[in-house]
C-alpha cells in the first residue's frame, strides 16, 4: 500500500460545555500521514493545539480497536465516517486525500446532550438496559451449561444481534433519532436463546418503554441505522423487537 | 513477614474447607455494609454484581461513559474452563498444572488451583446470562486450542470473547442497579483512599464531567481496574487504562508486587509512525491455524507470496516440534524478536514476522469439499471454501487487520510482532484477595495472585470472572463479619478531608506549572525507555540507566507538564496528566524490581540468565519468591518476600520441545 501525506482543513463542533451554544471552528490539520487512523490524527491536532496555548478538542475514545463503542463522531455528514461497517477509531486516513474538507460534529439527538466538543452524554442506552437488558440470574443459579442445547442457527444469529457495541451511530444517523435498533439488539439477542424466554415478554415492553421516556424517536423504517451501524446490525432485528413487542402487548396479564 | 493466609490441609480440599468454614453476614446486616467497587471489567462488574445480589450496598465506579466499555472488552480469542467436554484428558489439575507451569513456576499453587475448580461454574454461569459462545450443529459448545497446553480447553464467541462475557457481567450489574443494590458512577475516577484507623474507609472520587471531587464511604474498598500497560505508552491497552487506583493504594500502604512481569504478546499489528497511538493485538488463537515464518535469507525483500516454501524459516516450528506455533506468549514473543535483530524481519520497518494462512484454507477447503462431498473440484473452489471457513472463525480479527494496515490477509501473510500487552504483575493480594491493608481488595489483573511470570491466553478473562463472581462473595463476608457493628462513617470525618485536600494540592499543582510540553511527550519518553530497557529483554546496565532516566525525565515532567483548561470542567488533559504522573512513578519501581530479580523467568529475560540455546534460565534457588514492594516515600521502596511453596508441581526448567 502506498502512502502519502496531506494537508486537510478541519470544520470542528467547539462547544464549551452542556449549555453552552456552540460553533464550528476551522483548524488546519497539516502533514497528516495516510497511515493514522482518524483518532490520531486528532491526537496531532491537539498536540499542536496544546503548544499553541489553545484547548484541544474534547472527544470520546478508548479501546481504538472498533469493539468498546465509546468512539463517536459525526464526518462529513455520516456516523463513524465514510467507511461501511466501521467505527471512527478504525477509520484511517487513507480514506481521505490532499486538499479534502472535513466536518466532524457530536452526535446529534436530543436523547444524547452534548457535554463537550464531541462529547456526548449516552447514559440512557445504561437505562434502556436497566429497564430489561438482562436474564435474571443471580451468581451461582446455574446448570451445567451444556445441559442447554442451543439450535446453531439460532446461537449465530443471537451472537449477530450481541455483537452491538452500543456506540448509538444507529440513533445519530436517524432523521427520527431512533434507538430502536440499538433495543432491538438486545431484545433479539435474548429472544433467540430459551434461557431469555421466561422474561421475554417484560423484557419487550418495558425496554421500549424505557426507550419513549429517554426521548428517542420512533422508527419509520429508513433504515440509516443499518447502513451506519459500525457492526452491521440488521434491520431484521427491528423487525423480531416489533413482533416481540406487539405479541407481548396482545398477551400479556399486566 | 507476609501472610498470604494459605488454609491447611490438602490443595484440593483448600476452598471447599475455606468455604465451609469461613464467617458468613445475615441478610439484614448485609443490607448495611456499604462496599466500593472501582472498575467494572470482568472483575469488577462481576464482583458488583453479585455483591449486589446479596444485598451488600454497592457503589461502582468507571471512568468510561458507560461501564460496558471497561476494556475486558476487547479480548478477543476466548476463556478456559477445564470441563473436558472434548474427552481430550482435560481435568482441574491439568488446568492447574498448565497455569502454574506456563507461569513459570511464579504463580501461588493455592490461588491458582481455586481458580482451575471454578473455571468451570463460569462457563455455566454466562451461558446461563445468555452469552452467546460459539456452538457446534448438534447445539452444544465448541472449543479451540490456545497456547501452552494440549487440550482444547478455551471457549469463545468469534474473535469477540471478551466483549460477550463483559456484556454478560455487565448486564447483572445494570440489574443490580435497576433493583436500587449498586449505584453507579460511571465518568467518576477513583483519586485517593480513605483510611481511616488502618482500614479502608472510603474514597475520594473525582467527577470527569463537572470536575468536583466527592466523597464516598465504604465497608471494604475493591481495586479492579485492571493493569497497567499502559507504562510503555504503545500498548495493547485501551487509551485510558491506567494505573492510578493500584498506585494510589500502594502508597497507602498496599504492597506492589511482581511488577516487572510484563506479557509481551507475540501477534500485534507492528508500529507504523511515530504517530501511532496504541497497538491492535491479533488474538493468539490465529495461532491455532496460522503459521509463522520468516524468510531463511537475510533482509530478503521479496514479496511473499515471492518466496518459494523451502526458502522460508518456520521457526516455532522448528524450535519447538512438540508446541509449534502453539508455544506461550513469553517464547514466541523472544523467537520474533530473535529473527528481527538476526535481520530477518520483513515489511518496511523490518520489525515483523509472517503470520500466515494459506495452509489454513486450503486444508478447510478440502475438508469442507469433503463434507460436502464436492468430487473434484478446482484448486480455486477449494480456496474459496477455505476462505470461507476461515472467515467464519476469524473474520472480524480479518477485517480489522485490512482496515489498519490496507492489505487482505486472505491474499497475503500478516506482518505481526510483538507489543506489550498484559501485566502479571499488581497489587500483592493473599488468599482471600485482599492486600496489606485491610478491607482494601484487589481483583483480576489489578492483583498479581494467578499467572506467575507469563499468562497463558485465554486466562485473564477466566481470572477476572473467578475472582468476581466466585471468589470475592465468599471471602469479603469473611471480613465483613466482623464489621457488623460499623456504623456507615460521615463522610466530614477528617481522613476524608485529609485526602481530599491532598488530592486538591496534586491537581492545583498541574494546574499551576503552565509549562511547554503536553502530557503525552512525556508520556511517549517514558514509554520509549520502557520499552528499551524493561522490555523484552533486560540487563543490569540498561535497568540501572533507566531508573536514573526515568527520576529525570519525572522531575522535569513536573518543572514543564502543560495542562490546559482548568480543572472544574470537562478536561481529559488533567486526567491523563494525573495518570502518567503516576506511570513516572510506577516505571520506576518495576526497573527496580527487574534488576532485583537476577534471573530470566517467564515474560522477565534478564540477558545474563539464560540456557546455552537462549532460553530463560530461573534461579529457584534464590529467585523463587513474590517481591512483595512497600511505598516508603519518593522513589523509596522496601522489599518483602512471600516464598513460593510447591507442593504439586514441581519445578522445572519449562520446555515446549
Amino acid at each position: 500500500m502506498e502512502h502519502y501525506n496531506m494537508n486537510l482543513t478541519l470544520k470542528v463542533w467547539r462547544q464549551k460545555s452542556k449549555n453552552d451554544q456552540g460553533g464550528f471552528e476551522t483548524i488546519q490539520a497539516k502533514n497528516i500521514s495516510s497511515e493514522m487512523s482518524f483518532l490520531e490524527m486528532f491526537d496531532v491536532v491537539n498536540e499542536e493545539l496544546i503548544n499553541d496555548g489553545k484547548e484541544p478538542v474534547a472527544f470520546d475514545h478508548d479501546c481504538r480497536e472498533g469493539i468498546c463503542g465509546m468512539c463517536s463522531m459525526h464526518i462529513n455528514g455520516r456516523a463513524h465516517g465514510p467507511w461501511d461497517g466501521t467505527t471512527t477509531c478504525q477509520l484511517h486516513m487513507r480514506a481521505f486525500k490532499d486538499g479534502d474538507t472535513i466536518t466532524v460534529e457530536p452526535w446529534r439527538a436530543g436523547a444524547f446532550p452534548v457535554l463537550k466538543d464531541l462529547t456526548v452524554d449516552r447514559s440512557a442506552f445504561d437505562r434502556i438496559i436497566e429497564a430489561g437488558g438482562y436474564i435474571s440470574v443471580n451468581t451461582g443459579n446455574a446448570q451445567d451449561a451444556n445441559c442447554l442445547p442451543i439450535d446453531k442457527h439460532n446461537a449465530d444469529l443471537s451472537f449477530a444481534a450481541a455483537a452491538c457495541i452500543g456506540c448509538g451511530a444507529c440513533v445519530a444517523a436517524c432523521k427520527n433519532s431512533s434507538a430502536m435498533l440499538f433495543v432491538s439488539a438486545k431484545v433479539s439477542q435474548l429472544a433467540l436463546l430459551p434461557q431469555g424466554h421466561p422474561e421475554r415478554k417484560t423484557r419487550a415492553l418495558n425496554m421500549v418503554a424505557q426507550m419513549d421516556k429517554e426521548g428517542f424517536g420512533s422508527c419509520t423504517n429508513t433504515g440509516a441505522c443499518e447502513a451506519e451501524c459500525p457492526k452491521e446490525i440488521s434491520l431484521t432485528n427491528i423487525a423480531r423487537l416489533n413482533r416481540e413487542f406487539i405479541g407481548a402487548g396482545l398477551t400479556t396479564e399486566k | 513477614m507476609l501472610n498470604a493466609k494459605i488454609p491447611a490441609g490438602p490443595l484440593n480440599n483448600k476452598w471447599e474447607d475455606y468455604k465451609g468454614h469461613c464467617k458468613l453476614v445475615n441478610p439484614a446486616n448485609k443490607r448495611s455494609l456499604e462496599v466500593i467497587v472501582i472498575g467494572t471489567g470482568l472483575a469488577g462488574a462481576s464482583a458488583a454484581a453479585s455483591l449486589g445480589e446479596l444485598g451488600y450496598k454497592v457503589k461502582a465506579f468507571c471512568f468510561q461513559d458507560s461501564p460496558r466499555r471497561a476494556h475486558s472488552i476487547a479480548a478477543q480469542g476466548g476463556i478456559n474452563a477445564a470441563k473436558n467436554y472434548q474427552n481430550d484428558g482435560d481435568s482441574v489439575f491439568r488446568l492447574f498444572y498448565d497455569t502454574v507451569k506456563g507461569g513459570d513456576y511464579r504463580a501461588r499453587e493455592a490461588n491458582v488451583h481455586r481458580l482451575a475448580e471454578v473455571s468451570g461454574n463460569i462457563i455455566d454461569q454466562c451461558v446461563a446470562q445468555g452469552v452467546p459462545f460459539a456452538r457446534e450443529y448438534g447445539g452444544l459448545l465448541s472449543n479451540r486450542s490456545f497456547g501452552g497446553t494440549q487440550v482444547q480447553r478455551t471457549f469463545y464467541a468469534a474473535g469477540q470473547t471478551g466483549q460477550q462475557l463483559l456484556l454478560g457481567a455487565y448486564s447483572a450489574l445494570e440489574r443490580q442497579v435497576a433493583l436500587g443494590n449498586v449505584k453507579m458512577y460511571s465518568r467518576h475516577e477513583m483519586l485517593e483512599i480513605v483510611k481511616i484507623d488502618g482500614k479502608a474507609r472510603g474514597i475520594i472520587a473525582r467527577d470527569l464531567v463537572t470536575g468536583e471531587l466527592e466523597r464516598h464511604f465504604g465497608h471494604a474498598v475493591l481495586i479492579c481496574s485492571g493493569g497497567y500497560g499502559n507504562v510503555f505508552f504503545l500498548s495493547t491497552n485501551a487509551m485510558g487504562s491506567n494505573v492510578t487506583a493500584a498506585w494510589k493504594a500502594t502508597k497507602n500502604g498496599a504492597y506492589f508486587a511482581n511488577p516487572c512481569f510484563t506479557q509481551i504478546h507475540p501477534t500485534c499489528i507492528p508500529v507504523s509512525g511515530d504517530h501511532q497511538s496504541k497497538l491492535t493485538l491479533m488474538s493468539e488463537s490465529l495461532r491455532n491455524d496460522g503459521r509463522i515464518w520468516v524468510p531463511k535469507k537475510q533482509n530478503d525483500t521479496r514479496k511473499a507470496s515471492d518466496i518459494p516454501e523451502d526458502e522460508r524459516d518456520y521457526y516455532l516450528e522448528r524450535r519447538y516440534p512438540a508446541f509449534g506455533n502453539l508455544v506461550p506468549r513469553d517464547v514466541a514473543s523472544r523467537a520474533a524478536k530473535e529473527r528481527c535483530d538476526a535481520g530477518y524481519g520483513v515489511g518496511t520497518s523490518k520489525q515483523a514476522v509472517f503470520l500466515d494462512f494459506a495452509a489454513a484454507i486450503e486444508r478447510y477447503g478440502n475438508i469442507e469439499a469433503g463434507k460436502r462431498q464436492m468430487g473434484n473440484i478446482s484448486k480455486e473452489e477449494i480456496i474459496k471454501l477455505g476462505k470461507e471457513v476461515v472467515a467464519e472463525k476469524y473474520g472480524n480479527l480479518f477485517d480489522m487487520y485490512a482496515k489498519i494496515t490496507g492489505e487482505n490477509p486472505y491474499e497475503t501473510p500478516m506482518r505481526i510482532y510483538p507489543a506489550v500487552h498484559y501485566t502479571m504483575g499488581g497489587l500483592w493480594v493473599d488468599y482471600e484477595l485482599q492486600t496489606t491493608v485491610p478491607g482494601l481488595y484487589s481483583l483480576g489483573e489489578a492483583n498479581f495472585s494467578d499467572h506467575g511470570a507469563n499468562r497463558l491466553g485465554a486466562s485473564a478473562l477466566m481470572q477476572g470472572l473467578a475472582d468476581g463472581y466466585f471468589v470475592i462473595p465468599y471471602t469479603l463476608g469473611n471480613y465483613l463479619a466482623d464489621e457488623i457493628r460499623t456504623k456507615a462513617i460521615p463522610t466530614d470525618h477528617p481522613a476524608f478531608t485529609e485526602a481530599e485536600n491532598k488530592v486538591k494540592e496534586t491537581i492545583n499543582k498541574f494546574m499551576t506549572i503552565k509549562g511547554t510540553k503536553s502530557v503525552d511527550f512525556y508520556h511517549k519518553k517514558l514509554g520509549k525507555i520502557m520499552w528499551d530497557k524493561c522490555g523484552m529483554a533486560r540487563n543490569e546496565q540498561g535497568l540501572k540507566e533507566a531508573i536514573a532516566e526515568i527520576k529525570a525525565l519525572r522531575a522535569e515532567f513536573w518543572q514543564n507538564v502543560r495542562v490546559p483548561g482548568n480543572e472544574k470542567e470537562f478536561n481529559p488533559e488533567l486526567e491523563k496528566a494525573g495518570r502518567v504522573a503516576d506511570f513516572l512513578e510506577l516505571g520506576e519501581l518495576m526497573c527496580l524490581d527487574a534488576l532485583n530479580r537476577r534471573e530470566s523467568c517467564g515474560g522477565h529475560f534478564r540477558e545474563e540468565s539464560q540456557t546455552p540455546d537462549g532460553e530463560a534460565q530461573r534461579d529457584d534457588a534464590n529467585f523463587s519468591y513474590v517481591a512483595a514492594w512497600e511505598y516508603k516515600g519518593d522513589g523509596q521502596y522496601e522489599l518483602h518476600k512471600e516464598p513460593l511453596v510447591f507442593e504439586e508441581c514441581k519445578p522445572t526448567q519449562r520446555s515446549y520441545k
